[in-house]
C-alpha cells in the first residue's frame, strides 16, 4: 500500500484516505460479518484426509489489493501474448512438432512428460482452442515490475472467490465503491458461458447445451463448480449422469438422455474416459474421448492441456513466446533452474537455503521446500529427495516480493501476495476479468499462499481509467 | 433437470420432513416420560420402533432409559437415523441439488445443518430439550417457508413437495399403527374405552391435539383419531391431505412435462383405493392390515416416482 516514501502508493490514495477515517472497531465487525456471511452461503473447500463434514473457510481479509488502471493494462497485454502463445504451443506440439524441430526446447520434455497425451496428437478442438480458461499466477517485485509464477491451463481454480470477495465487500462496504471507481468482475460467468459456447462442437445445430462436470460434493472445489454451473445457467454434471447415446455424449435428465454440446470439466485427463485412461476410474465417461475426436462435444479444457503448465516447461516459456508470437515476452519468467540438468543441479544444492525448490508436477503448496523459510534439518532432508529424483525438480529464487496490509487484531500488517487472474480464450477473442484472485500468505514473512496451506484472499481492484 | 438433481430435491425435501417428525416423536416419548407413569418405557420403545432405529438401539443399548434413547435419537452418528445424520444427509442432498435451489432455500438448510450441528454438539440436558426439539422443527420449517416463498413453481418446487408429502404420509401412518398396537393390546378391545391421555399422545407425535379438539371437542376416540389422521382433508398431516397434494404435484409435474407417468396414476389408486372409503370399512378390513397396506402403497409410489423420472440410472 505504501512506497518507498512511506506515502500511500498512487492507486491506494483513495483508500487510504477512507481507511483513515474508519473506526478500527467498525471494521473488526466487518471481518466478522464477512466470516459469517461466507459460512451461510457455504463458501467453503473440502480439505482431503479430514472428517467429509469438515469444510474450512478460506480466510478472507477486508483490505482490497488495489491495481492502478495503468497497470492492469500492462499485466493484461502480456498476459493476452502468453495465452496466445499457449494455445499455439499445444497446437503444434500435437501436430507437427514444428518446436522441437526448430530446437527450441528439448524433445525429451515433451517424450517424458506424463501431461503430454499421445491420444491427443493429431485432434483438432473445436475452434482450435486448447486452453478456454486460464490462471496466471503472478507476483509484484516492485513498480511496474511483473513476474509470471506459473501458467494454470489445465484447470484453473479460484475464481468463484474472486466473484464472492467481490460480492461481500460490495455488500459491506458499499459507500467505498460509490466513491472509489472500480472497474467490474461480475460479467465473468456470463463471459464463460459464452465463450464456452462458442466453441461448441461441429455435431452441435441448435443452441449449445453447457454443462460442468465434477468429480462430486467431496471434491475439495465444489463450492466453485456448483457456483459456476448456477452462475451460468449450465447443468452440474458428474461422470454417473452421463453416457454415450447415438454417438453423442448425453446426460440423464428427468426426461431421459439429452445430449451435451460443452463440457467444462473439473476433473484432470486422467480420470476423463477410462477407456483411453485410468481404467477404474469411476468419474469419467466410458468413451468420451471418442466422441470427441469425431466432433460430437467440445472439452474445456481440452485433454493434454496440462503439458503447457508443467513446471519443467515453464523455464522455456520465454522461447515458447518468442517462437510462436515472434516478440519478446511482455511479462518476464523468474529465473528458473531446472535441477535435470547437472550444472544447474549443482547449483541448486550449493543454494539450497536461498531457493525455493517444486516438484515439477506439483501443485498446491504441496512437495515443495521454501529455502529461507525451513529448518537446517529440512534443507537436508530435501537435499536427500533432488538429489534422489533431480529430474522432478525446479528451483527458483525467492523474490523480493511486495507486500500489501491485511487487517490484524493488532491492526494492518504486511503480508505476501500473489495475484491469479483469469482469462477465457475463444476463437474470437479473449477475456481477462479486471482483477483476479489475490492470495495472502497468513503469517508474516511467509511466502506460501496456497489455500491447502491455510493461505487467504482478498478483493482485487482493478481502479477505472 | 437431471434425474440427479431431482433425486437430491426429493431427498433433501424428505430427510428435512424426518428430522421435523424425529423431534415431534421424541417429544412425544419425553412427554409421557415426564409422567413418570409405567408406560414411559413402553414409549420410548413405541417410539424407536415407529422411526425405524428400535433393532439398531437394541444392538447398542440394553433398556430404554430416556437419557439414552434421546441421545440415540437425537445426536448418535452411528445411527443414520438420529437427527444429526438426518440433518447432514438432508444438508448433503441440497449441495448435490444446488443449482435448482434458490439462494433462501439453500441457506436456510445450510443454515439448519449449522444450528443443529451447534445445538447437539454436546449431549441435550432434559431441561434443554424442549427447546432444543423447537428449534429442529422451526429449522425445518424456515427451509419450507424459503421454498414456498421463492421457488419457482417448476419440476424442482414439484419434486421437493413430493419428498415432503412421500415423508410425511409415511411417518403418520407409523405412528398411527405402531400407537394403535401399543395402546390396543387386543383387537377386542377396539371402541371400548381407550384412555383418552394415551390417545393424546398419538394426537401429540403429530402436533395435532389443538386442532382435533377444534372439530371434535374432547370427545377422544380409537375412531374418530384414526379417521381424523387418515381421511380428514384439511389436516396437513393426514394421509388423506398428503396425497391430495402428491397429486397435485404429480400433475403438475405431467402437464410441464407433457407425457404421462405411470406413478401419477398409481397415485390416483391410492388415493381411490385406500382413502376413499369410510373409515368403518378401514376398521372393518383391521387397521393394522390398512396401515401395512398403505405403506407398501406409498413406498412402491416412491420407487416409481425413482424410475419414472430417472433419479438413477437402472442400466450401469
Amino acid at each position: 500500500m505504501l512506497g518507498s516514501d512511506g506515502n500511500a502508493r498512487e492507486p491506494y490514495i483513495a483508500y487510504k484516505n477512507w481507511l483513515d477515517g474508519e473506526d478500527t472497531k467498525r471494521l473488526h465487525r466487518k471481518s466478522e460479518d464477512a466470516e459469517a456471511f461466507f459460512r451461510r452461503t457455504g463458501i467453503t473447500f473440502n480439505v482431503y484426509g479430514e472428517d467429509e463434514g469438515d469444510e474450512r473457510l478460506i480466510p478472507f481479509d477486508v483490505i482490497p489489493r488495489i491495481l492502478s488502471a495503468g497497470e492492469w493494462r500492462k499485466l493484461s497485454r502480456g498476459i493476452e501474448q502468453r495465452v496466445k502463445a499457449i494455445n499455439a504451443f499445444l497446437y503444434d506440439i500435437y501436430h507437427r512438432q514444428e518446436i522441437l524441430r526448430a530446437g527450441r526446447i528439448p524433445v525429451e520434455l515433451i517424450a517424458n512428460n506424463i501431461a503430454f497425451l499421445p491420444q491427443m496428437i493429431g485432434v483438432n478442438p473445436p475452434g482450435g482452442i486448447y486452453t478456454h480458461i486460464i490462471g496466471t499466477d503472478i507476483v509484484r517485485t516492485g513498480p511496474g515490475e511483473f513476474y509470471v509464477l506459473e501458467d494454470n491451463a489445465r484447470t484453473p481454480s479460484g475464481v468463484s472467490y474472486m466473484l464472492e470477495n467481490r460480492e461481500t465487500m460490495l455488500h459491506m462496504f458499499p459507500e467505498l465503491f460509490a466513491r472509489i471507481g472500480v472497474q467490474e468482475v461480475s460479467s465473468y460467468p456470463n463471459n464463460l458461458r459464452r465463450s464456452l459456447a462458442a466453441c461448441a462442437p461441429p455435431q452441435c445445430t441448435g443452441k449449445p447445451v453447457v454443462a460442468v462436470l465434477t468429480p462430486g460434493i467431496h471434491n475439495s472445489a465444489y463450492f466453485e463448480h456448483s457456483f459456476l454451473a448456477d452462475q451460468m445457467g449450465a447443468e452440474l454434471v458428474e461422470g454417473h449422469d452421463l453416457k454415450i447415446v447415438d454417438g453423442r455424449v448425453a446426460m440423464r435428465t428427468t426426461q431421459g438422455y439429452t445430449p451435451i454440446d460443452v463440457i467444462y470439466r473439473r476433473i484432470d485427463d486422467d480420470y476423463l474416459d477410462p477407456l483411453n485412461f485410468l481404467p477404474n476410474s469411476m468419474l469419467g465417461v466410458p468413451g468420451i474421448m471418442d466422441v470427441y475426436r469425431s466432433g460430437g462435444i467440445t472439452i474445456a479444457n481440452a485433454p493434454g492441456t496440462g503439458i503447457a503448465d508443467d513446471k519443467a516447461l515453464y523455464s522455456y516459456m520465454p522461447d515458447i513466446i518468442e517462437f510462436y508470437t515472434g516478440q519478446k515476452p511482455l511479462l518476464e519468467n523468474v529465473p528458473t533452474w531446472r535441477c535435470s540438468e547437472k550444472d544447474q543441479l549443482d547449483y541448486v544444492l550449493e543454494h539450497l537455503a536461498e531457493l525455493v525448490v517444486k516438484e515439477v508436477h506439483g501443485s498446491g503448496g504441496y512437495g515443495m521446500l521454501v529455502g529461507p523459510a525451513a529448518s537446517k534439518k529440512e534443507v537436508e532432508d530435501f537435499r536427500a529427495k533432488l538429489i534422489g529424483n533431480a529430474s522432478n525438480y525446479i528451483a527458483q529464487p525467492t523474490l523480493a516480493l511486495s507486500t500489501v496490509p491485511i487487517f490484524t487484531e493488532k491492526g494492518l500488517s504486511p503480508r505476501h501476495v500473489d495475484l491469479r487472474p483469469f482469462v477465457l480464450v475463444s476463437p474470437d477473442r479473449i477475456d481477462i476479468t479486471p482483477g483476479g484472485l489475490t492470495r495472502v500468505a497468513m503469517t508474516e514473512g511467509s511466502l506460501v499462499v496456497n489455500s491447502s496451506q491455510g493461505g487467504g484472499t482478498k478483493d482485487t481492484w482493478v481502479l477505472e481509467e | 433437470m437431471l434425474g440427479k438433481t431431482a433425486a437430491s430435491l426429493f431427498w433433501m425435501s424428505r430427510l428435512l420432513e424426518r428430522t421435523e417428525n424425529s423431534a415431534r416423536l421424541i417429544e412425544a416419548g419425553f412427554r409421557i416420560a415426564l409422567t413418570h407413569s409405567s408406560s414411559a418405557s413402553d414409549e420410548w420403545a413405541s417410539i424407536l420402533a415407529s422411526s425405524g432405529t428400535k433393532k439398531s438401539y437394541l444392538a447398542k443399548h440394553a433398556d430404554y432409559s430416556s437419557v439414552k434413547v434421546i441421545d440415540y435419537l437425537l445426536r448418535d452418528k452411528d445411527n443414520p437415523g438420529s437427527v444429526i445424520s438426518l440433518i447432514k444427509q438432508a444438508r448433503d442432498s441440497a449441495r448435490t441439488g444446488r443449482i435448482a435451489l434458490t439462494r433462501e432455500v439453500w441457506e436456510a438448510t445450510n443454515e439448519a445443518w449449522m444450528n443443529l450441528k451447534t445445538a447437539l454438539a454436546n449431549p441435550v440436558d432434559e431441561r434443554d430439550l424442549p427447546e432444543v426439539l423447537a428449534v429442529i422443527r422451526k429449522q425445518s420449517s424456515l427451509v419450507r417457508g424459503a421454498v414456498l416463498g421463492t421457488m419457482l413453481r417448476n419440476d424442482g418446487f414439484d419434486f421437493i413437495r413430493l419428498g415432503t408429502f412421500i415423508e410425511r404420509a409415511d411417518s403418520t401412518a407409523r405412528i398411527l399403527d405402531v400407537k394403535y398396537y401399543l395402546l390396543l393390546p387386543s383387537i377386542a378391545q377396539i371402541g371400548t374405552g381407550v384412555d383418552n391421555v394415551q390417545w393424546e399422545t398419538i394426537l401429540r407425535s403429530v402436533s395435532a391435539q389443538r386442532s382435533y379438539r377444534w372439530l371434535n371437542g374432547s370427545d377422544i376416540s380409537a375412531l374418530s383419531v384414526a379417521e381424523y389422521l387418515i381421511l380428514n382433508r384439511q389436516m396437513p398431516r393426514s394421509l388423506a391431505f398428503c396425497y391430495a397434494q402428491i397429486s397435485d404435484n404429480l400433475g403438475y409435474l405431467e402437464s410441464e412435462y407433457g407425457s404421462e407417468v405411470t406413478s401419477h396414476r398409481l397415485a390416483t389408486d391410492i388415493c381411490n383405493r385406500l382413502l376413499g372409503q369410510p373409515v368403518q370399512n378401514i376398521f372393518e378390513g383391521g387397521l393394522h392390515e390398512f396401515i401395512v397396506e398403505f405403506l407398501a402403497a406409498n413406498n412402491s409410489l416412491a420407487a416409481q416416482i425413482e424410475s419414472d423420472y430417472n433419479f438413477q440410472d437402472r442400466i450401469s
